[in-house]
This record gives structure tokens, C-alpha cells and sequence, in this order.
């Protein structure tokens, strides 16, 4: 056996030193200890972090099972921010009396699924494929269901768990009849199997769809998102909507472009159709939505559209634009659920309408909401206009005008509920407003970075470029 | 053994799987659509024994790959039954009518 192979698995082994260490300070440390336990965790994920920018490795190991290239790096890194950010925001949560004594569980489970979500990215085999989304889609369940006496968690968690089993059983199926089809699961050699279409390769390829569409939640497969979103725990719900997404979308595009490149014109049409209702159905329901929690679900759920229209056009440009699009909405998304977070667990308000006049009385709050708004509408100072910018540009390159036209019209439907959450905060007149927070340093630190990828990541090209370097050829 | 075609294993495990749509989709407690789950997975484990069986003779993929589709099944038997008797102690039964306190 040849122990090299896993220095590859750099960030893997990284993550679990880290879990590991957590686990044992969890169970060991007395109750002295513990006060320090969220410094700790934030500082050694923080580590993680920079260490996943330091020392990045690319190659293949375990017979090809297992592929670690930029591209695959940059991608663990951005969910590493990602969680990041949120191991940040969960501060208030996590100090209140009915969940403090279930805090180590909360950053065990987190990085279990996390775990999970490398092994997807980096799976070339389908083996290894699906144990990494279904390490990555079970301890979710259970984050879900964190508040247990509450009876909207339990719900939501039983919807999640059912739901996820039911996508995940429904891509097996078609796993199997590929299976049957090539005799082989590695990537590669199913992609040199399947030269012509043929009905039992389409029907495998709708099958193992359907199920990745369930995990990204896109429209007609998007019925557990808005009750899962709410009924979670928000910064289960930021998890949700964020980092899960940003793994299921790149594990998609590998799938897509790996294993069915050669049905190229048959997914396309399927992305096509599925894009338009995606961004559409989103949009509508979005808009009258008056709990914040569901209405930013609505929003993701168009924002997923979004994002698998630069998968579907399949060039080099669509590919560093999906990667972009995966960062930038990951530091707009969660500001937005970080203000969300904190107004929730000092007041108990998550209804937008509860937001009305809030900048009287909290106007950095307000600020950095309007920002993520803005940021998530695509206005142009910030870094979501120039997301939308680089899908729309490579959308027009492969002359699909009438897909663009109508996500540009959604583009416009969007700004509409975007800035009615603006309006609440700077012009609605409200008796009671929210009175004057004070958020904790950790929540600052998080909005601080958040702002800053929403202003630096569009400004500083080298980003762009640096993404579109890597993931070209994919 | 190999007298029984493949198409007969086939036409048997698609209609196991497609009993556990049906039934995920119109059972109404909670434990009888988890039961459904577990009868789709197993027509899954079935088609690659069989596909491993008779058409790949010589390699033994789809047998790992149902040996790990058993086990992530138990594991996610488990935890769904724990979130099951959670929503037992929230609403005293498990039907699916009364998980309604979230909709559109």
C-alpha cells in the first residue's frame, strides 16, 4: 500500500485534525474550559483556511478514485470561507441557554458534512462519489432538526431527510442502469462507453439529474426548500442555502461535462427548460413572501438558476463564470443571513415586515443588508453585478438570446423584491421598530469579511482571472 | 441460477422500486414511507447485484457499491427514525396530516 497517496488528501486530513480536536476538547475540557471553545474553533478553522491557500496539491490517487487539481482546491477553499463566516455568525446562537450545552455538536456535524463535500468534489468514481453526498446530506438532517423542542425544526428536518433519500435513491437508479449499461463507475471510462445516445443512457442520465437537482433544489424539486429553510436553525439554514449549494453545483458540473459530455445536446435541452422555470417560479414566489428566511430561499432558488445557466452553455468561459458566481453569492448570502441571524436571536423577529424603520435604530445593520440586497439584486458597485455580468456575457457568446432575454427580465423581477426588503428598512414608517443591537465581535469580524468580498471580489480582477484560469478545461 | 434470464431480475426490481414511489408519495405515516425508502433502495442493490452477476462477471463493482448502499441505508434508517420519534414527542402521532405547520 502506498502511503503517498494520501498527501494528496491534504485538506482532508487537515479537516479532520481539526474535527478531531474539537471532539476530544468537547468531551474533556470542564466547564472553565469551554468558554473558550468558539475562539478555539474559529482560530484552528481559520488556520485551515489559509492553510488551504498555502499548500495546494493537484494529482490523482487511489487508482483515479480521487482527483485534486486547482480548480478542485480553489473550489474546497470558497466553501472553507464560506464556513468560516459561519462558524463566525453562529456565536450568538450557539451562547443561548438551550443550546450552549450542544455547541461541540454543532461544529462536529458541520465539518462532517464538509468532509462529505470534498469527497464529492473530488470524486471520480461514483462509489466514492455518493458516499461523499451522503456523508454530506445526513448530518444536515440532524443539524436541521438542531432545535428539538421546537416543533418547526423537527418538521423541517423530517421533510429534509425524507426528501434527501428519496433524490438520493432516485440517482441510484440511475446509477445502476448506467452501471449496467458501461460495466465500469469510474468517470472516464463510462464518458469513453457512452458515444451515441441511447434510451437506457438517457434514461440514466434523467435519473441521476433528478436527483442532483433535488440536492440543488431547482424547480420542479424545489417543494422542501422553503420549509426546510425555515424551519432550520438560520445558520443551518445559511449552511443550506451556501456552502451545500456551492458543492452540489461544481459536483454537478463534473457530472455533466465528465460523464455525459458526449450527450452534450440532450442535457442541454433538459438545463433549458428546467433553467427557465428555475428562475422564473423563484422570482414569483419570492415576492410575496413575508418571512425573511423563506423569501431568501425563493431567492436562492433562483439564484441557483443563475448559476446553472453558466453550467449549461458548457464553454470554458461558462465554467469560470459558474466558479465566480459560487463566491460571489456565497460572501452576499451570507451577509444577508448573518443581519438575519443577529436580529433573530436577540429579538425572535424574522418577518420583513418586523424590519420596517429599522434604520432608525440600527443603522450599520441596515447598511450592511442593503449591501447583500444589492450584492444578490447584481447592482453595479458591488460584486454581484459583475457575477451576472460574466454568466450573461458567456450566455450571449453561444447565441442563446431568448434564455437570456428572459433571465434578464427575471433579473429585473428580482431587483423589485430585493429592494422591498430595502424599502422596509430605510422607508416604511413603523411605531416599534427593532430596538438598538449590539452585535458580538465575532458577528463583526464575519460582517467585516462579507463587505469585503462583496466590494474586493468585483474589483480586483485577478480573481476573475484567476478562476477563469483554473477551471478552464475542467 | 442461470437459467432465470435478466430481464426477469429487471422487470422484478423495477417494480420494487416504482412500489416505493408510489408509496413514498401517497402513504401518509411516516414510518410506512421510510419503509418505502428502504424497498426502493433495496430494488437499487438488487439491479447492480444482478448487472454485476450476469453481465460483469469479472469484477466485482456493483457488489461494493451494494455493500455501501446497505450500510448508508442503515445509517440514514437511524437517523430518520430519531427526527421520527422527535416529531412523535412534539405532536403526539407521526401522520404526515399533522406536519403541516409550514406551507407555501
Amino acid at each position: 500500500m502506498d502511503l503517498s497517496n494520501y498527501l494528496l488528501l491534504r485538506q482532508e486530513m487537515s479537516l479532520l485534525v481539526v474535527f478531531l480536536i474539537l471532539m476530544i476538547y468537547d468531551l474533556f475540557a470542564g466547564e472553565k474550559g469551554k468558554k473558550g471553545f468558539h475562539l478555539i474553533a474559529c482560530t484552528l478553522w481559520g488556520l485551515h483556511t489559509i492553510c488551504g491557500f498555502l499548500f495546494p496539491v493537484s494529482g490523482s490517487s487511489f487508482a483515479g478514485m480521487y482527483v485534486n487539481n486547482d480548480v478542485e482546491t480553489i473550489v474546497k477553499n470558497i466553501l472553507n470561507i464560506g464556513v468560516f463566516i459561519i462558524f463566525l455568525q453562529s456565536y450568538g446562537w450557539l451562547k443561548k441557554s438551550d443550546t450552549i450545552f450542544k455547541r461541540g455538536e454543532f461544529f462536529m456535524l458541520v465539518l462532517l458534512t464538509l468532509f462529505g463535500m470534498y469527497m464529492m468534489i473530488s470524486a471520480r468514481n461514483f462509489i466514492l462519489f455518493f458516499i461523499g453526498l451522503e456523508t454530506a446530506s445526513l448530518p444536515i438532517a440532524s443539524l436541521v432538526a438542531f432545535d428539538k423542542y421546537t416543533h418547526h425544526s423537527a418538521e423541517a428536518g423530517a421533510k429534509f431527510i425524507l426528501t434527501a433519500v428519496f433524490s438520493s435513491v432516485i440517482m441510484l437508479f440511475g446509477l445502476s442502469m448506467l452501471y449496467g449499461n458501461c460495466g465500469t463507475l469510474y468517470f472516464e471510462d463510462i464518458a469513453t462507453t457512452i458515444i451515441a445516445p441511447s434510451a437506457i443512457v438517457i434514461l440514466a442520465l434523467t435519473f441521476v439529474l433528478t436527483g442532483l437537482f433535488f440536492k440543488l433544489s431547482l424547480v420542479p424539486f424545489h417543494l422542501w426548500t422553503a420549509d426546510v429553510y425555515e424551519g432550520a436553525p438560520t445558520n443551518v439554514t445559511s449552511y443550506l442555502s451556501t456552502i451545500s449549494k456551492g458543492a452540489a453545483v461544481y459536483a454537478l458540473m463534473v457530472i455533466l461535462y465528465r460523464v455525459f459530455g458526449n450527450l452534450f445536446f440532450e442535457w442541454n435541452a433538459m438545463l433549458w427548460w428546467i433553467i427557465l422555470i428555475t428562475i422564473t417560479i423563484g422570482n414569483i414566489f419570492a415576492i410575496r413572501q413575508n418571512n425573511f428566511k423563506r423569501f431568501l430561499a425563493f431567492s436562492s432558488i433562483s439564484q441557483a438558476g443563475y448559476i446553472i445557466l453558466s453550467v449549461f452553455i458548457g464553454t470554458a468561459q461558462g465554467m469560470g463564470a459558474t466558479i465566480y458566481y459560487i463566491l460571489v453569492y456565497v460572501v452576499s448570502n451570507l451577509a444577508a443571513f448573518g443581519v438575519a441571524n443577529a436580529i433573530e436571536t436577540q429579538t425572535g423577529k424574522i418577518n420583513i415586515s418586523d424590519y420596517n424603520g429599522l434604520y432608525k435604530t440600527n443603522p450599520n445593520l441596515s447598511i450592511i443588508l442593503m449591501l447583500a440586497m444589492f450584492s444578490l439584486g447584481g447592482i453595479p458597485p458591488t460584486a454581484g453585478f459583475f457575477s451576472k455580468f460574466f454568466v450573461f456575457t458567456a450566455v450571449a457568446e453561444q447565441q442563446e438570446y431568448l434564455l437570456l432575454f428572459i433571465a434578464l427580465l427575471n433579473t429585473v423581477i428580482s431587483l423589485y423584491y430585493y429592494l422591498l426588503v430595502v424599502k422596509a428598512i430605510f422607508i416604511n414608517p413603523n411605531e416599534t421598530p427593532i430596538e438598538k443591537l449590539t452585535t458580538d465581535n465575532y458577528t463583526k469580524v464575519s460582517f467585516a469579511i462579507c463587505l469585503i468580498g462583496i466590494f474586493a471580489i468585483g474589483f480586483a480582477s485577478c480573481i476573475y482571472e484567476y478562476l477563469n484560469g483554473v477551471s478552464f478545461g475542467l | 441460477m442461470n437459467n432465470i434470464p435478466l430481464e426477469a431480475y429487471l422487470i422484478v426490481s423495477t417494480i420494487m422500486f416504482f412500489v416505493g414511489v408510489y408509496g413514498f408519495l401517497a402513504r401518509r405515516n411516516l414510518l410506512t414511507i421510510l419503509m418505502s425508502l428502504e424497498l426502493m433502495l433495496n430494488a437499487v442493490d438488487m439491479n447492480f447485484a444482478v448487472f454485476n452477476r450476469i453481465l460483469f462477471p469479472g469484477q466485482l463493482d456493483g457488489f461494493f457499491f451494494t455493500l455501501f448502499i446497505i450500510g448508508i441505508s442503515a445509517a440514514e434508517t437511524a437517523l430518520a427514525i430519531a427526527i421520527i420519534i422527535d416529531i412523535y414527542r412534539n405532536v403526539k402521532n407521526i401522520f404526515v396530516d399533522d406536519i403541516n405547520k409550514m406551507k407555501y
